[in-house]
Parts: C-alpha cells; sequence; structure tokens
C-alpha cells in the first residue's frame, strides 16, 4: 500500500500506470473530439460512471478480501426489478422495500454463507447464485424483462435531484466512495480485510474473524448493488432486466482490475476504484462521441480487460510453490 | 456367556459393519451420487413428459446432447489438469460462424468449413491456454474474458453476415446428413461424442499425456517438481478443449444451416453446471469423462424437460443456478470431509472372548512365569538402530535386521561393533529368511516378499496373491507380509496379518480384531504366491518344524500357535497346538534343542481382554476419542518363550526391569546366543543362552553344514 496521496513516481505501479493514461487519453480526447471538453459532457461522464463507480466499490471490497462476486449485477437489476413490480402490483412501499432488502441480504449471507463456511470458492458461488437470482426473480416474481417506475414515486423523483446541475447519483457515488475509504483505512474490520484478503491462513491464526467478515462482504456488497440498482431505476424510470446478460458485470470487475486492485486479494483501495472508473468513463464517452457501435465497444473493453488481467499477472505473479491446489 | 454378550456377539460378528469403510475407500463411490442423481433425473422427467423415452423424441434430443457432450467432454479435461474454461460458449459460437461463413458465403466444400472450426477452435483454445498455462493467469477471470471477447466478435460478425447466410444457394448431402440424418439409428452428433469420449477416456487412464494431465490437476507443485512440463500440459488441455467445442459448433452449423445471436448462449454455465454436477472436481484430478456425460444429460434433461413442460424464461437459469451451487457444496464438502468420515467408520470391532490364561506374572510359578534374565543382554547398534523387527545371522556369523528406514542393516562378526546397510528396500523390513542359495528373504511391510542375494540384489518375488471374489478391499494386494519361513524344497511360507490395515496401521487390526490374516506360499520354481489359509487373527511368525514336514505359525491377537502340514496324512490342515497364551506371539524361530523360540511382542491385559467382549464400547472409542487415548493391547512388555514340538511350554524369558527388551518380536538362535529384536527398541540383544550348543547355526539347521 502505498501512503496517501499522489502515486509514488519512483516505483511506478499499474495504478500510475492507469493514472497517466487515463489523463493523457484525457487530454487526446479535449483536443481532438469536438464537444469533449464541455460541462455537460464531463457531467456525463462522471454520471455515466457513477453507477459503474459504486457497483466496483462493492466488488473492491469482496476482492481485496480475497473474493469475487459475480452476482452483483443479477442483485442489482433483480431486486429493483422485484420492488417495482411490487410497487406496481400495489404493496406498500415500506412492506415492498422490507422484502427487497430481506431478499437481498439472503442472497448476500448466502454468498457469505457458502464461501466462509462451506469453503466453496467464491466465482463459483456467485456465478450460481446469480444465475439462480436472475432466474428466480424473471420466472416467478416479474412477468416481463423491463420493469417501469410508477409514477410520482420517489425513485422516479430521484432520478430529477440536482445540485449544481449535478445528477444525484454522482453525489451517492462520491459519498459511498468517501465512506468504504473510511470504512477500509480507519476500522478495524476494514484494516482487517486486507489481512484476511493477504492471506486468510494467518490472519485467522492471529484471531481475526475471517469468516463472518467474509460473510459480511458478501452482505456488504449486496446492499451496495441494491443502492445501484435503485440509482439506475431512478434515472432511466425503468429497469430492464436484461442488463443481466449484458457485459455490465465485466465492466465492474473491469474498473475494478485496471485500477490496480490485485485480484490475489489484500491490494488496493478506494483510489484505485476511482483511478479504474475515470479511464473506463472516458474511454467510454470518447467512444460514444467518435460513434463506435456498441458491439465494437464490447469487444475493445474485452481487449482492455484482457490486457488489464495480463499485466495484473504479470505484477502480481502467481508462485508455483506456495498457490493453492484447486485456486482458479 | 450372557445373553447380551450373545447379542452384541450376533450384533458385530454378524453384520458386516466393515464393508461400509471398504466401500468408501472405493474411488468409484465418488460416481454413485451422480449416477443417482441421473436415475432421478431421467426417471421424473420421464415420468411427467409424456412421450420422452420415444424413439423420434430421443433422436431430436440427443442429438443437442451430442453437441453438449462435446463441450462438456473438453471441459472436463481442462478441469481435470486443475483449470476452468468459461469461453467453451464463444469457441462453439466462432466456430459454428466459420463453418457457416466457409460454406455459405464462401460456398467452399463441407470438409473445408469443417477445417475452418476446428481451426478456430484450436487458435481460440491456443489463446486460452497461452493466457493460462504460460503466463499462468488464473484461469476463471481469463476465460471470462475472452469469453466475452469471443462473443463480441461473434456478434459483431453475425450481425454483419447474417443476412449474406439467409441468401446463400449452398447445400450439400454431407451437410444434410450430419444435421438431420442418423446411423444405426443414431445421429452423427451422438456417434461422434461416444467416439471421443472413447478416446479421452482411454487417453486419461492408460496414456501419458492423460496422466500428466491427472497429475497435474492432483497437485500441480508435485507434478512440477517431479519434472512433468506443467505449462505445456494445461496449454494442451485448453487447446483440446477448443477443439472439443469446435468439434460441437460445426455440428450446430450443419443442424441449423447457419449461426444466429442464440447460438452458443449460456452454454459455458451450462457445461460448467454439467460437469461439476457430474462429479468433476474443481481444482482438479479427481473426476472422468464418464462423470462430464453423466453430468451432461442430468443438466440437458432438467433444462430440455423444464422447457417442454412450458416454465417460462428465465427457469433455466434458477435451476441451472440451484444445480451449481448445490454440486459444487456437495463436492467441497465430500472431498474435505470423505476422509474424515472414512477415518471414523472404518475401524469396525468385533466381538472375541479370549480364554482364560495361566499368569506370566512372576513368582506364579507357571511355565509362563517372566523373570528378569533378558535384561543382562549385551547390546549391539544401540541407538543406532530404528526397529529392528526380525534379526538374522548367516554362516559367516554377520547379523542382519530391517530398520524402520527401509533398510537392511548389516553387523560385521566377531564383535558387531561395525555396520553397514547391506541393502535399501524402501519398505519396512519384516521377517528375514536364508534361502540354501544364500538369499535373504525378507517380507516387507505394505510391500511384499523380497530376496536380496549376497551380491546386495534386490529383487521383488510376490507382492499379490489371488483376489477373492467376496471381498470389496483389494485383498489380491499383500497389505502387512510379517514373516517367512523356506521349506526344504525352496517354497517360501509366509504371512500376510491383515488385509484391513497396512503394515504401520497394524495396532488398529488389534483393536478391529476382525479375522483377515493369512498364511500364503511363494513359489519360485513358477514365481505364483498361493493363499493357503485365511481367516486369523493377525497372522505372524512361521517357522518350518525341524524335520521339514509341518510348520508353526502365530496367530497374534488369539493368542494361538497353530501347526500347519505339509506333508503326512494332514497335509493341507492346520491344528491348534498352543492356545490362550498370556502374551501376544509374534516370530517363531528354531532352537538348537530341537525346540522353538517365540517372541512375546506384548501381554494380555484384563481390560482389553474384557474390552475385546465389547465392540460396541471399543467403536465408540474409535469415533470419539483421539487415537492416543485408546485402549491399545499392551505392547510395553513382552518375552520370549521356547515351546517345544508337542507345544509344551519349556521356559519363558523376560526383562522385568523395562531397560533393554521391554517388547519383543523376533529372536533368532546362534552359536549359544540368542539375538534378540523388538520392532520399538532402538538395539538388538546378545543373551548368552546356559547350556546351548556352541556350534548350532541356523542356516546350518535348514541347509546343512558349509557346502
Amino acid at each position: 500500500m502505498n501512503a496517501i496521496g499522489w502515486p509514488n513516481w519512483r516505483r511506478l505501479n499499474q495504478e500510475g500506470i492507469v493514472f497517466a493514461i487515463a489523463i493523457l487519453l484525457f487530454a487526446v480526447a479535449a483536443l481532438g473530439l469536438p464537444g469533449f471538453l464541455t460541462a455537460d459532457n464531463l457531467v456525463a461522464i462522471v454520471r455515466s460512471v457513477s453507477v459503474l463507480g459504486i457497483l466496483a466499490l462493492g466488488m473492491a471490497v469482496v476482492i481485496i478480501g480475497r473474493g469475487i462476486d459475480l452476482s452483483a449485477v443479477a442483485i442489482m437489476a433483480m431486486s429493483v426489478a422485484w420492488y417495482l413490480q411490487l410497487l406496481n402490483t400495489g404493496t406498500s412501499d415500506g412492506l415492498a422495500f422490507a422484502y427487497v432488502l430481506a431478499g437481498v441480504l439472503a442472497i448476500g449471507l448466502l454468498n457469505g454463507f457458502l464461501v466462509a463456511y462451506a469453503d466453496v470458492p467464491a466465482i463459483f458461488v456467485t456465478l450460481a447464485t446469480g444465475s439462480f437470482v436472475f432466474g428466480y426473480v424473471r420466472s416467478q416474481l416479474i412477468t416481463q424483462d423491463a420493469v417501469p417506475v410508477p409514477q410520482g414515486h420517489w425513485v422516479e423523483l430521484l432520478g430529477g435531484v440536482r445540485f449544481l446541475d449535478i445528477p444525484v447519483e454522482v453525489f451517492v457515488f462520491a459519498g459511498l466512495a468517501f465512506l468504504v475509504f473510511l470504512f477500509l483505512r480507519y476500522t478495524k474490520w476494514g484494516r482487517f480485510i486486507y489481512f484476511a484478503g493477504d492471506n486468510p491462513v494467518a490472519a485467522r491464526n492471529i484471531g481475526i474473524p475471517v469468516r463472518p467478515m467474509l460473510v459480511l462482504r458478501y452482505a456488504l456488497s449486496a446492499v451496495v448493488a441494491l443502492i445501484a440498482g435503485l440509482l439506475t431505476a431512478a434515472s432511466l424510470h425503468s429497469i430492464n432486466t436484461r442488463v443481466v446478460n449484458s457485459t455490465l458485470l465485466y465492466d465492474i470487475v473491469l474498473v475494478a482490475v485496471i485500477g490496480g486492485i490485485g485480484l490475489s486479494g489484500g491490494r488496493g483501495g478506494v483510489r484505485n476504484v476511482l483511478v479504474g472508473a475515470a479511464l473506463i468513463g472516458i474511454l467510454l464517452n470518447a467512444m460514444t462521441i467518435i460513434d463506435i457501435p456498441l458491439l465494437y465497444q464490447n469487444l475493445i473493453k474485452a481487449a482492455i480487460l484482457l490486457g488489464a488481467i495480463i499485466v495484473d499477472g504479470v505484477i502480481n505473479p502467481r508462485d508455483e510453490q506456495t498457490a493453492q491446489q484447486g485456486d482458479i | 456367556m450372557t445373553f447380551r454378550e450373545r447379542l452384541q456377539a450376533w450384533r458385530y460378528n454378524l453384520v458386516p459393519d466393515h464393508l461400509v469403510g471398504e466401500i468408501l475407500t472405493k474411488r468409484w463411490t465418488d460416481n454413485a451420487i451422480p449416477f443417482l442423481a441421473l436415475v432421478a433425473t431421467l426417471g421424473v422427467f420421464g415420468s411427467i413428459i409424456p412421450g420422452f423415452f420415444k424413439l423420434t423424441s430421443l433422436q431430436e434430443s440427443t442429438r443437442q446432447l451430442g453437441e453438449f457432450s462435446l463441450v462438456v467432454i473438453g471441459l472436463t479435461v481442462v478441469m481435470l489438469g486443475g483449470g476452468i474454461d468459461l469461453s467453451v460458449g464463444s469457441i462453439f459460437a466462432l466456430s459454428c460462424f466459420s463453418a457457416v461463413y466457409v460454406f455459405f458465403i464462401l460456398e467452399q466444400s463441407i470438409w473445408l468449413a469443417l477445417a475452418a472450426a476446428l481451426a478456430t477452435g484450436l487458435v481460440f483454445g491456443a489463446i486460452n491456454g497461452y493466457l493460462v498455462g504460460y503466463l499462468r493467469l488464473r484461469a476463471f477471470l481469463t476465460t471470462l474474458v475472452t469469453f466475452i471477447f469471443g462473443r463480441a466478435l461473434f456478434d459483431i460478425l453475425v450481425s454483419t453476415y447474417a443476412a449474406d447466410v439467409q441468401l446463400s444457394q449452398a447445400s450439400s448431402d454431407v451437410l444434410d446428413f450430419i444435421g438431420d440424418g442418423t446411423f444405426w439409428g443414431l445421429s452423427v452428433s451422438v456417434w461422434l461424442a461416444i467416439i471421443l469420449a472413447v478416446i479421452t477416456h482411454i487417453a486419461l487412464t492408460r496414456s501419458r499425456p492423460g496422466w500428466h494431465v491427472l497429475a497435474v490437476g492432483g497437485s500441480r507443485r508435485s507434478a512440477h517438481n517431479a519434472g512433468i512440463r506443467v505449462r505445456r500440459t494445461v496449454f494442451m488441455t485448453y487447446v483440446f478443449s477448443g477443439f472439443c467445442s469446435s468439434i460441437g459448433g460445426f455440428l450446430i452449423a450443419c443442424r441449423l444451416s447457419g449461426a444466429g445471436p442464440g447460438t452458443g448462449l449460456n452454454l459455458e454455465i451450462m457445461a460448467l453446471t454439467a460437469a461439476v454436477v457430474g462429479g468433476v472436481s474443481l481444482g482438479g484430478g479427481r473426476g472422468s469423462v464418464v462423470k462430464g456425460l453423466m453430468g451432461a444429460i442430468i443438466v440437458l434433461t432438467m433444462t430440455n424437460g423444464l422447457i417442454r413442460l412450458g416454465y417460462g424464461t428465465g427457469t433455466n437459469q434458477m435451476v441451472l443456478g440451484i444445480l451449481l451451487a448445490v454440486a459444487v457444496t456437495i463436492d467441497i464438502r465430500w472431498l474435505k470431509n470423505r476422509h474424515k468420515v472414512l477415518n471414523e467408520v472404518y475401524v469396525a470391532p468385533v466381538y472375541l472372548k479370549m480364554g482364560e490364561t495361566q499368569s506370566a506374572a512372576s513368582g506364579s510359578g507357571t511355565p509362563y512365569e517372566l523373570d528378569n534374565r533378558l535384561s543382562a543382554a549385551d547390546h549391539i547398534g544401540l541407538g543406532e538402530l530404528e526397529g529392528p523387527e526380525d534379526v538374522i545371522l548367516d554362516r559367516d556369523d554377520h547379523l542382519y535386521c530391517g530398520t524402520r528406514h527401509g533398510e537392511i542393516v548389516r553387523f560385521f562378526a566377531p564383535d558387531y561393533n561395525r555396520s553397514e546397510v547391506f541393502a535399501h528396500i524402501g519398505g519396512f523390513p519384516l521377517g528375514l529368511a536364508f534361502d540354501k542359495q544364500g538369499n535373504l528373504i525378507s517380507c516387507v511391510g505394505a510391500m511384499g516378499l523380497y530376496s536380496v542375494s549376497p551380491e546386495r540384489e534386490v529383487k521383488r518375488l510376490s507382492a499379490e496373491t489371488a483376489r477373492s471374489w467376496t471381498s470389496i478391499v483389494d485383498d489380491a494386494r499383500l497389505r502387512d507380509p510379517n514373516d517367512c519361513d523356506i521349506a526344504p524344497d525352496g517354497r517360501i511360507y509366509f504371512t500376510d496379518s491383515t488385509k484391513r490395515y497396512d503394515a504401520h496401521d497394524w495396532a488398529l487390526d488389534s483393536i478391529e480384531n476382525r479375522a483377515t490374516g493369512r498364511l500364503l506360499v511363494y513359489d519360485p520354481k513358477d514365481g505364483s504366491t498361493k493363499t493357503l489359509l485365511d481367516g486369523y487373527r493377525y497372522t505372524n511368525g512361521v517357522c518350518m518344524a525341524h524335520d521339514g514336514k509341518s510348520l508353526f505359525f502365530a496367530e497374534s491377537w488369539a493368542c494361538r500357535v497353530h501347526r500347519y502340514w505339509l506333508e503326512g496324512p494332514k497335509a493341507g490342515t492346520a491344528e491348534c497346538v498352543i492356545r490362550d497364551m498370556p502374551g501376544y506371539p509374534d516370530n517363531i524361530n528354531r532352537a538348537s534343542d530341537g525346540n522353538y523360540w517365540m517372541a512375546w511382542l506384548g501381554m494380555r491385559t484384563p481390560s482389553f481382554d474384557l474390552s475385546l467382549r465389547h465392540p460396541d464400547m471399543r467403536k465408540r472409542m474409535t469415533r470419539r476419542l483421539p487415537q492416543d487415548e485408546w485402549l491399545f493391547p499392551n505392547i510395553n512388555t513382552g518375552g520370549v518363550v521356547k515351546f517345544n514340538e508337542k507345544g509344551g511350554i519349556v521356559e519363558t524369558l523376560g526383562d522385568l526391569s523395562g531397560n533393554a527388551h521391554p517388547m519383543v518380536t523376533s529372536m533368532r538362535e546362534h552359536k549359544g546366543y540368542l539375538f534378540v529384536g523388538g520392532i520399538l527398541n532402538n538395539r538388538i540383544g546378545r543373551y548368552k543362552i546356559s547350556g546351548a550348543d556352541p556350534n548350532w547355526t541356523s542356516p546350518a539347521s535348514y541347509w546343512g553344514a558349509k557346502a
């Protein structure tokens, strides 16, 4: 971990490189692309990465603890879809929200329980629960792919809230980023996450409650996903469950990994998420301005993610002698 | 016998509890759960879907099954090698597109289309393999990314060329046959899947590359250290997976005559679920092609069944999610706990009421009365030796013994101060005997019967006997060869003490007390090994009688000595000559005065005798207590007993001080001295026998004076 502040130039790390690339890209786009360096567009960039960034914050906490949450997008979309469906069929707001929150927490706890106590690898648990959440909500609880926000509901109003012409999700992102930063940096359990991610066995041996903390992280990630989902619904006035099958999930991993949060755990922080989100935001915005079709954008993003993972693998290589068997 | 005891005897001696543990030791129990799941799935869906088992319906669904199975076979191989391949869906789709492009748009032959599909798959697989194998990236995320990449590429290609494919006039009989035809009632895809499955199975189980894959998956580090090219092996598994997926893609191209946005969608999670549900372990090393295929049938039956039952969008994902979560959890828990369960249930004690015995306490006046004579023995190799189970001397008076470190050590006459490693065997050499040619024959614990020539050449004589039909545990293997002796005709008679425990777990056998000890014979003429007697409680020492017409063998946990006749009217039968001794007998050897020496490795105690009448108590003990708190037979006191041809006890020697020879597993008389060994001792004792023939040696007694 570096100290807070500017990247350490003497030891050029991934975060520094990515930050430099982001600045470079920003400069190039500002010079080369018409309409890039306008206030509206800059707000649009920040806004476009807000939801992504919020999801990446949850993902970051999980990854630092040597896990991964592939169910985040499914939870995000399906919880809100169910919430809106309940509202549309006349359930009272409080009760509907209670149901949804309970459901989200239940999935988060299930993820955490299976990972922590059943020792099942996180990728399989969350892949399975993600599939299950999507399948269950889609087939049993809602009737169509997209669920609209009811007229005049607070979620709809939330989408219209502006401070200084900046939409509310930007502030939510900033606020959450600050909270997660405080949590990771200044609370005991936040520090413990690094220990547990760096070496779970040693962390357990010195008395850190590794397993309950794992459960907590997955529950936290699920709640963060719910918040992101509500903000998505607020800005779009509906939620489309097809987003689960899109590449959004990989964008989240991309933001976290490209910012320099090592997938082997124990490394990184909120700053890495911000750097990653900045790069992806600028990149997506630039690609949209020069009118690259969505399909090609996916291809480019996948290529970048692949590059990021390769760099991650080279910087944090796995050791043949100490790598855990079955750690895939 | 009280009624309660009689009930216990029936309960524990007639109910075959031990089979549970033996079944659990079998690798095929891993298959049992997926197989039951397969039967249940087919049963449930077969009964609720009308016409499920109709031929036409089966042909249609098996066509899809063939393609899917191909993909699963590839994924299975990757998983066996310790990796995972999530990009199978993309490879499948891209290969399908390659074939479609070459055939419909370039209007080339179907074989060129096949080549294009295969090339696509191999290249894609090689990229995965390079990233995961050589660059050692994390398999899951890397293939996830290549999956997105491939999918994005496929979406672009399909949206670009979809219209051209629609307009194409190309057609081919071969394509139609591959897509729609059947051969002996089965579609081409099923035939291909079967052929590939058979080849893959044979390659995995019977070829060097296949073993390398399993070795890498089983323990990457050990494989690396053993010199297997881990990176190349991993690379090849991904290439193979790409190959399998590309065949699947080619087949679907033929079946659908085109490629659409839905081609290969969700295939990766289906294939992954199939492999895991079938029982292919995450992390590698455990699983088989058959398991993958069972999983493929389960998953496809479920998903297709649910569609045919009319459940809506999302049901598939829900079911796949549940299946995957449950299967992965069971897999992990099973792998982790099977060993524990096995440890708990393997020991299955039986009931035995030991006969009343005479006291061995000093001053009791019985023939078994232990004294303190052995404490006066000189020591040889004190502190250098660990575990001289048996000792023997050759014609030149050199002394040989086995050690815990897997060596046979030779001490040089006349003072036995100098020693050397005579031969390295590897296992724990137990019983020793010299044959006529001067070869040293040894029973090596957990390995078999070995021969060491005077030139120190180690040769394995026997490691197995005939497999009995009713035994679940593999009783062909010699688990605990214990002692041997050689008949005048050169045949080697030896004991295998237990079928249920390996040599180092011999104490567990005493707690279980099941009669599984055997007497075997090895014939050097044809190299065969035969089982002569079976069903003794830990057969141990063997000694040829002085006339060579019968042999004595000890049955340790029953405290008995039997005589087995080689010739005469009772040939081939055994009779008990000494019963209900106060000690547990071990090796037996000839004495100079025409009698026999027998070692006692331990003494009976009233408490352990009582516990033998309470198998329930011993069962609870083995389940609930840590092993070092179990009640074991007392092996801290032993002795040496001399008995005559009729089984009468002549005298008993002991070491009540407990300093030199608390327990004795063997003794050998040589030129008026008795050499004493113990499996838990750190020395060999040399005891001067008063009144013994100072010229008598064992080799001369067996094979006559020096030629």
